[in-house]
């Protein structure tokens, strides 16, 4: 078993029995998706809701919601994976400072929730489970053999969805 | 795109620079708050990757506190104090001379959590008045936010503005320690990226290549 580690901004597939890690998710959320007959999980760890607001059009399509969604789609498909096996699990989209809510800036965890969601919903696929929102941050380990999703924070231990 | 490696090593050097005047008054005032000597370390000025950006202070799952403070004015950007739980508790038993028997892993009282807060927020205002005051810049730091979680998700924050513009952020970085190591933290500024050109105008740098 191998555990393949997605950085900030960054998505990656694995078969099982392989896991997919990515830590320290604070307003980023970490998108899985699953196909339970052929075992394959994808991950993503999305930044940012929106590739518009990108400066430039050299950006990384990992970094947004709305780019790196469809790609991770893409890459399970290339993978094996069929579209309408597919669920989704998401964690992440905390607000770490509570103050200056106000600012948009600031709301970006709960930009970057609604942005995935919207983005899953395009593409036809179903929210199975999702951790979302509060305050702490979250690593996340995805295990390609069972399709569960274990979420840890500091203060609140260790879950399985 | 903002493009870091157009700054050679003369912006570089005003950057660390700055760094340095910053955290030296920070570590004056932490010094006359806790009446012993702070030593500081030379700054790191680094362009890294977002995914770095958790390695100075232990990783990205290392627990720490942070106080955060987003600068506005003519040089905007994110300020952290990040110390590990450790450190803050010696602060407290420092500061407000709590007794020794507080237990390690009871979580910190309302009062606790207050009282770290103000201490980073007068480090960090002091850190940046410096700053303004050297650069003759506008600079205003907003009400202090504390946090106790994973530096990952923590610092992660201070990137948002950045990523859209870029994968990379420079970060200037500043280690501090109590003489016998019972406090040790860190000043971490992210400039947004046009800060830097206002900042190296203010200071009369060419904005790229080497003087």
């Amino acid at each position: 078993m191998e555990i393949i580690k997605i950085g900030m901004a960054d998505l990656g597939i694995a078969k099982s029995p392989d896991r997919l890690r990515t830590t320290g998710l604070g307003s980023c959320v970490g998108v899985v998706l699953y196909d339970a007959t052929k075992k394959i999980a994808g991950m993503a760890h999305v930044m940012l809701p929106d590739s518009s607001l990108a400066k430039g059009s050299d950006y990384n399509i990992a970094k947004y919601a709305d780019t790196a969604i469809p790609e991770l789609i893409k890459e399970m498909v290339h993978a094996g994976a069929a579209v309408r096996h597919l669920v989704a699990k998401m964690a992440g989209g905390a607000q770490m400072f509570s103050f200056l809510s106000g600012h948009d800036t600031m709301r970006i965890g709960p930009r970057n929730v609604e942005a995935c969601k919207a983005a899953l919903q395009q593409a036809g696929i179903p929210i199975v489970a999702e951790d979302t929102g509060g305050n702490c941050g979250r690593t996340i380990e995805m295990d390609a053999e069972t399709g569960l999703l274990q979420i840890r924070t500091v203060n609140q231990g260790v879950k399985e969805v | 795109m903002t493009d870091f490696n157009r700054f050679g090593d003369f912006q570089i050097d005003v950057l660390r620079e700055i760094g340095n005047i910053g955290a030296a008054h920070a570590a004056t005032a932490l010094s006359q708050m806790i009446q012993k000597a702070v030593d500081m370390k030379v700054p790191q000025v680094k362009i890294i990757a977002f995914d770095e950006i958790a390695d100075f202070v232990g990783g990205a799952e290392a627990i720490v506190l942070t106080v955060f403070l987003r600068v506005e004015g003519d040089c905007p950007g994110n300020m952290f104090f990040i110390v590990d739980l450790p450190s803050a508790r010696n602060l407290l038993r420092q500061l407000l001379g709590l007794s020794e028997s507080t237990e390690e892993d009871a979580p910190l009282s309302e009062m606790e959590l207050s009282a770290l807060q103000e201490i980073g927020n007068i480090l960090a205002g002091s850190y940046l008045s410096s700053l303004a005051d050297f650069t003759k810049l506008n600079m205003q730091p907003s009400v202090p936010a504390l946090a106790i979680d994973m530096a990952g998700a923590i610092l992660s924050y201070g990137l948002i503005e950045l990523g859209n513009s870029g994968d990379f952020a420079l970060t200037i970085d500043t280690a501090f320690f109590e003489g016998h190591e019972e406090v040790e933290g860190h000043f971490f500024l992210i400039p947004d990226p046009d800060a830097l050109e206002t900042l190296f105008t203010a200071l009369g740098v060419p904005l790229d290549g080497n003087y």
